[in-house]
């Protein structure tokens, strides 16, 4: 198992490689002329105003709690899910109670407006 | 010194100097930067002690979430994104001396061990360990308990958020 | 094997077998074989990303009743060419103030995330780049890392617009992993593995019979996943400039450009892997080089479905997108794999055809009732009554008010 690994890592590092390759064959080939408007940050054309910082909802923020949660709730039922052939009816009924409990946790999320994308 | 022993020193070094950048870069972005890559590491040793399923289980949830969460944390409790903290406050001395000391203690403690080791059964990795697993879990005489338990506390966690978040919003 | 039937195997056998008559130890060989073996997969695919934006091009200038690119070359085919050699020649321009390593690692992280997916997927019943088993975990892992490169992008250029657009699209692509996790759950049940080899080795028959919601659920996830239309809000051109690449410019928009396109692919092939049954097909056991050709018609066939909704479908809106996941993907996955997970193992001692048609009539039931139950739902909104209905043109021949009669 250890040369799946190597095979997955050594892949990364060639797919890592290969586009940066590119890039940098680019860097060589485009032309280079930096003058600062052309650098200066898009902002629809004008002057930008203002620091780079925005309001930041706290919607992001419940969205990716629930997703969270919702994420590791995947991971334990992934083992589940390989042994399921050689289960017997009862641990399939555990493992539906789990579900249960986190459907009712989507319910809550669901009534208490947390889902809004306001 | 084998090739499987220098990816080992190697995968450590990287992951300790990240995680030391993490805790004393300046600008916070670039602390949850250090960060992935330091779990990254944590990834590969995994990866290096053939339990590959917590190898994909670190890299989704891990870096896949929780990275993700920080950042956002960041974002919503900095007033300008390139906000940076103060890296020691005045009485950074006693903190370094406790943990250097706590350093000298283990390292004299796991030195002087001589009580032998134990063997552990090598639980194969391959999808019969995945699978045992998952028997495991839903076994009343293995984990059932604790898997359960783990869903309340999930749907607790889940509660406990929307609560303070709506909380904030009234 | 002959060369005939297996070319594939025949030639990475013939390699092992030259470099071990070179007297390499077994650990070399290994590492020579998987970087080699990886870069070559890896540079098969992004080549092939050239034909794919071809074949893209024409299928929406058919579908909007025009021809695609059909001057530079016999039917256009040398027009992603010249497009190439444009962006290998515009100039990259970098903001000032962006953060030097996220900015230039985004793009090359985005194409990469998608190459890493191209290592596990059976080709044909012989090859394979290496049969992880953890192999479908590893391909939800590298989702996240495309999640994170969005984040990377939009984060570092310093450009309120790629910020906003970026935390846009990250949001929609975490969203979107949820159902799609969860939907995974029933082939990973039906096959007993998370082998991306194994679940293809059990599909005796397609697992999109068995698992037609999962299916369905995996197939929108994976539309969303990609940021493609209807769900590209996050980089429409009308709205928020470019959203999170909008200051890259030649050759690293390119690799974003390239990313979407391969990713399009990938989700196609992993669609046909997972539920269409991969390689299989008649002879495919016998004469494996067949399994390629099988599973690249089917390939084709679901990426012919990606650019009909591509070019068919108004795009979504965020919260549209968001209620969408939250509201009705979510509670089906998890209600799919409840239902799928009690009615097989209650049908498990009858046999095979009755486990089959069993699940089947079980996800036809929850189509049926889910759709019923989003009509009641939509059929009791309200609509907001903005204004009244006020006439265009106002015909008085006699009132000279010919600043009126044209309001709207």
């Amino acid at each position: 198992m250890l040369t799946d690994w190597l095979y997955v890592g050594l892949f990364f590092l060639v797919a890592l490689f290969l586009p940066a390759a590119a890039i940098i064959i680019a860097s060589l080939i485009a032309p280079r002329k930096p003058n600062p408007i052309k650098n200066s940050t898009y902002e629809c054309g004008i002057e930008t105003v203002g620091s780079t910082w925005i309001q930041f909802k706290a919607q992001y923020y419940i969205f990716t709690l629930v997703f969270l949660v919702f994420d590791v709730e995947a991971v334990f039922l992934y083992p589940f899910a390989v042994a399921y052939n050689q289960l017997a009816f009862y641990a399939v009924a555990e493992a539906v109670l789990f579900l249960l409990i986190l459907l009712g946790g989507l319910l809550y999320a669901w009534k208490k407006g947390a889902l809004e994308w306001v | 010194m084998s090739a499987l022993q220098i990816v080992f020193l190697v995968t450590a070094l990287v992951t300790l100097a990240s995680g030391v950048m993490v805790v004393t870069v300046r600008k916070m972005m670039h602390a949850a930067l250090w960060l992935i890559l330091t779990l990254l590491g944590v990834a590969v040793l995994f990866a290096i002690l053939e339990a590959s399923f917590f190898v994909a289980v670190q890299v989704i949830i891990y870096i896949g979430a929780i990275t993700i969460l920080i950042i956002f944390t960041i974002m919503l409790t900095r007033r300008v994104m390139e906000d940076t903290g103060p890296q020691t406050n005045r009485l950074w001395w006693i903190p370094a001396l406790v943990s250097g000391g706590l350093l000298v203690a283990l390292v004299f403690a796991f030195i002087t061990w001589d009580r032998g080791y134990v063997d552990l059964d090598f639980l194969p990795g391959s999808a019969v360990g995945i699978a045992e697993l998952g028997k495991a879990f839903v076994s009343p005489d293995q984990f059932l308990i604790p898997f359960e338990v783990a869903s309340i506390l999930l749907l607790a966690a889940l509660i406990g958020a929307i609560y303070i978040a709506n909380e904030h919003k009234k | 094997m002959s060369f005939l039937t297996d070319p594939i195997k025949f030639i990475i056998d013939w390699v092992v077998s030259l470099l071990n008559s070179w007297g390499l130890s077994e650990g070399w060989i290994t590492f020579l074989t998987s970087l080699v073996g990886g870069g070559v997969i890896a540079l098969l695919a992004m080549l092939f990303v050239i034909f794919l934006i071809w074949y893209e091009r024409k299928l929406i200038g058919r579908i909007q009743d025009r021809l695609g690119p059909n001057r530079v070359g016999p039917f256009g085919l040398i027009q992603p060419f010249a497009d190439m050699i444009k962006i290998f020649a515009k100039e990259l321009i970098t903001p000032a103030g962006a953060d030097w390593l996220p900015y230039n690692l985004a793009p090359v992280l985005s194409v990469a995330a998608v190459l890493m997916i191209w290592a596990v997927i059976p080709f044909t019943i012989t090859v394979v780049g290496t049969d992880l088993n953890v192999g479908l975990l590893y391909l939800i892992a590298s989702g996240g890392f495309a999640a994170l490169s969005v984040l990377f992008a939009g984060w570092s250029s310093n450009n309120k617009f790629a910020l906003l657009g970026g935390f846009r699209a990250l949001a929609q692509l975490i969203s979107y992993e949820v159902p799609m996790l969860i939907a995974l759950l029933v082939p990973v049940m039906l096959a007993g593995s998370l082998s991306v080899t194994e679940i293809v080795a059990q599909q005796k028959v397609w697992f999109i019979l068995s698992a037609p919601v999962s299916a369905l659920i995996f197939l929108i996830t994976s539309v969303a996943e990609i940021g493609r239309a209807p769900f590209d809000l996050v980089e429409a051109e009308s709205e928020l400039v470019a959203g999170f690449n909008t200051e890259y410019s030649g050759l690293k928009f390119g690799m974003f450009y390239v990313a979407e396109f391969l990713h399009a692919f990938t989700a196609a092939l992993l669609f046909s892997t997972l539920y269409l049954g991969g390689w299989r097909g008649p002879f495919a056991e016998q004469v494996p080089i067949l399994g390629f050709v099988y599973l690249v018609i089917k390939t084709f066939i679901v990426y012919f479905i990606f650019i009909l909704f591509r070019g068919s479908l108004p795009r979504f809106r965020i919260d549209q997108m968001m209620d969408l996941n939250w509201k009705i993907l979510t509670p089906l996955a998890l209600s799919i794999v409840i239902l799928s997970a009690l009615v097989d193992k209650a049908l498990t001692p009858a046999g095979m055809v009755v486990r089959v048609a069993g699940l089947l009539i079980l996800n036809i039931i929850t189509i049926v009732v889910t759709s019923r139950l989003i009509d009641r739902s939509w059929k009791g909104r309200k609509r907001e009554i903005v204004t009244t209905p006020r006439p265009v043109a106002i015909a008085n021949p006699g009132k000279p008010e010919s600043q009126e009669s044209a309001s709207v």
